[in-house]
């Protein structure tokens, strides 16, 4: 069958979302004819500039913030290290960085590559629930600390941080705080209003918009240095032509989020439940990756002993269920996940581990013939594995972490 | 994700040969779960020196069960010593390729198999004592590092990695792989020396070189090259179309196109770029 229509459940939304169709609608019309540009003096493009400020509008009420707060980007990983670099350029001196240890590689890598040049990087890790402590934060902060950078919530387990906390303590010491926040928008409520962030990236791709779009929140009066320089588009704080059809896209998409979270954080959270009680009730030598409560209503992440994470992708993908993996198989780098190697999970599950995140768009029934279809591939591989009850039992470093 | 053939994918979806074999007088166990992937072959062995029965047991991805699985019904029927001679490219070719990062899988398999092999025949694993570890991320030795460039011809510490693992942990090993890498490749070098190409031979070679590897991607950039001339070991060429017009990416491009004539004809080549 072709791949491309294909019947598929799609339990990958942390990886990428399916676009609404209602925000593909959006912005059909601005890539056919009203394609002008919102800068002209014209009122043929003047007049995009209207719609781009009511998707300025959409996005701020998402995450009550006050739309001249919110400059568009090109992707989360662009608003991550506009923060970041931003933050370095209005601190000169200041040489120390705060992060976590479980960061999206947008922000761990940017971090890396600070190192290199001469920043000082403290990496906070976090317990074997994959929680952060926020004393170690609070002990990490020094008057030489220039910024702290910590995720919202976790793309692989899901585990949501305290970032309104740290916040705070970031305020406090006259420190600037970011957040990567793509995976808790429109999944989570989250009110700037309330809150002492100063700086939030987000994504479209993650909240059923397209790839190719993302925002950075930045509160005002916060000190910045734009990292794309030229025209004086988003206020000269982020040159470039304005992604007009994306930005519209995007724009809608916050409003539905905006719109459902309530009902939908509900619904998805039982669909999760579902499927992950499902799993560890029927499949043997399971464990769940990453705290059950402080965690995103869509995301679970189950470890399956005796087998490797690739393999179980590549037997559920036959099934048409798509998942990912943090085996070492998988990622290309020979080296399993960083974030569950950080919560000190057990080699035995974390190449076993497996990830299913959900979205609005799934539904009970896709959870049940998942259900069906998973121990039957797990235990298909355990018959294939040398390893096992019966079999060659794993060594006690294994099973229990280092 | 990755690319598996056809044939890879028939392997791991309806592996052979699964299992134990309880009457086994040979077996080989390779791998870890530290290392992401582990083999246990199992083979039966008759008196005639001649495998009767091969099964085998795997924790690892998709290729690394098809692996194991076409290994077994490659050996199966052959005797021992026909066995032995099969390497981990004959296992590469007979599953119709694999990503480069996925070699490795066919390494492991025919480091089962002579595990298994010396286990029949009461020996100690062959090269485990042997030679000094050099990639400790995945516990891989000097000895084996320096077969697999020599069966595969593996010039870049990324292949060695994408075969054997070692530097693919820390990457704190990748110097000492590059120093054996240059060990072996130099004395390879000495051990076959080269037969003199004619000036003929070495203009054809310097054309099909530059039609089938170099060409292609200029021309996609309106770009072309052209072989003036040859005087000994110097090839002038001129750049021509877009290429002509840029300074940086002629010299990048010359580089490159030195490299490739250098590995694939004669490496005292030098490239003259020739006034147009």
């Amino acid at each position: 069958m072709n791949p491309a229509t294909r019947q598929v459940i799609y339990f990958d939304n942390n990886a990428t979302t399916q676009v609404a169709p209602e925000v593909l609608d959006a912005m059909l019309p601005f890539l056919r004819e009203r394609y002008g540009n919102p800068s002209s003096m014209h009122t043929f493009g003047g007049a995009v500039a209207h719609d781009v400020q009511r998707a300025r509008e959409q996005v701020a009420e998402l995450i009550g913030a006050s739309p001249e707060e919110i400059i568009f980007t090109s992707c989360g990983t662009e608003s991550d290290s506009t923060a970041i670099r931003s933050a370095l350029e209005v601190r000169p001196g200041k040489r120390h960085i705060v992060t976590s240890r479980v960061e999206h590689p947008a922000v761990r890598g940017l971090c890396r590559w600070l190192a290199d040049r001469g920043y000082r990087v403290t990496e906070i890790g976090v317990n074997n629930e994959g929680l952060l402590d926020l004393a170690e934060v609070e002990a990490a902060l020094t008057p030489d600390t220039a910024v702290v950078s910590i995720m919202a919530a976790n793309n692989e387990t899901g585990v949501l941080f305290p970032v309104e906390r740290i916040a705070e303590m970031c305020r406090a010491r006259g420190i600037l705080f970011h957040t990567d926040a793509v995976q808790a928008v429109g999944k989570v409520p989250l009110d700037m209003r309330r809150n002492a962030i100063d700086m939030l990236s987000l994504s479209g791709h993650k909240l059923h918009a397209p790839k190719g779009i993302g925002a950075l929140y930045l509160r005002r009066g916060t000190p910045f240095q734009p990292l794309l320089i030229g025209g004086h588009q988003e206020q000269g704080r982020r040159a470039g032509t304005e992604n007009t059809a994306y930005i519209v896209g995007l724009g809608k998409a916050c409003e539905m989020a905006r719109a459902a979270m309530a009902e939908e954080t509900i619904r998805v959270r039982a669909l999760r439940d579902r499927l992950e009680n499902g799993i560890l009730e029927r499949v043997p030598y399971t464990r769940l990756n990453g705290n059950r409560e402080q965690r995103l209503p869509n995301t679970t992440n189950i470890g399956f002993k005796y087998v490797e994470g690739e393999a179980i992708l590549l037997y559920l993908d036959q099934a048409g269920i798509c998942a990912s993996s943090g085996s070492a198989c998988t990622s290309g780098s020979l080296q399993p996940s960083h974030v569950l190697s950080a919560m000190g999970v057990p080699m035995a599950y974390k190449q076993g581990s497996i990830r299913f995140s959900l979205s609005r768009y799934n539904t009970e029934a896709e959870v049940d013939r998942a259900l069906e279809v998973i121990p039957q591939v797990i235990a298909r591989l355990r018959e294939i594995s040398p390893f096992g009850p019966g079999k060659k039992e794993l060594l006690e470093a294994e099973t229990t972490g280092h | 994700m990755w690319q598996y053939s056809e044939k890879v994918k028939d392997h791991y979806f309806h592996p052979r040969n699964v299992g134990r074999l309880d009457d086994a007088n040979g077996v080989g166990e390779v791998g870890s779960l530290a290392c992401g992937d582990a083999l246990t072959l199992y083979l039966k062995i008759n008196e005639n020196g001649v495998i009767e029965d091969a099964r085998f047991e795997t924790f690892g991805c998709g290729s690394a069960i098809a692996s194991a699985s076409v290994l077994t019904e490659m050996i199966k029927g052959k005797t021992v010593e026909e066995a032995e001679k099969i390497t981990n490219q004959d296992i590469v070719e007979a599953l119709g390729g694999l990503p480069p990062e996925k070699m490795h899988c066919s390494v492991m398999g025919r480091e089962a198999l002579e595990a298994a092999i010396a286990n029949w025949r009461g020996e100690k694993l062959p090269r485990h004592d042997e030679g000094e570890v050099v990639c400790k991320c995945f516990g891989v030795t000097d000895a084996e590092i320096k077969r697999v460039i020599r069966e595969n011809r593996l010039t870049t510490v990324e292949e060695v990695t994408n075969y054997t693992k070692a530097g693919g942990g820390c990457g704190g090993c990748k110097p000492q792989i590059q120093k054996i890498l240059d060990e072996v490749i130099s004395a390879e070098r000495v051990k076959q020396p080269r037969k003199r190409l004619t000036l003929v031979q070495k203009i054809k070679q310097i054309e099909e070189v530059l039609d089938r590897e170099i060409r292609p991607q200029l021309q996609a950039d309106g770009g072309d090259i052209e072989l003036i001339d040859v005087e000994g070991d110097r090839v002038f060429v001129a750049l021509r179309g877009a290429c002509a017009n840029c300074p940086s990416a002629g010299f990048t491009l010359a580089q490159w196109a030195e490299k490739r004539l250098r590995e694939l004809v004669d490496p005292d080549l030098v490239l003259v770029e020739a006034e147009a």
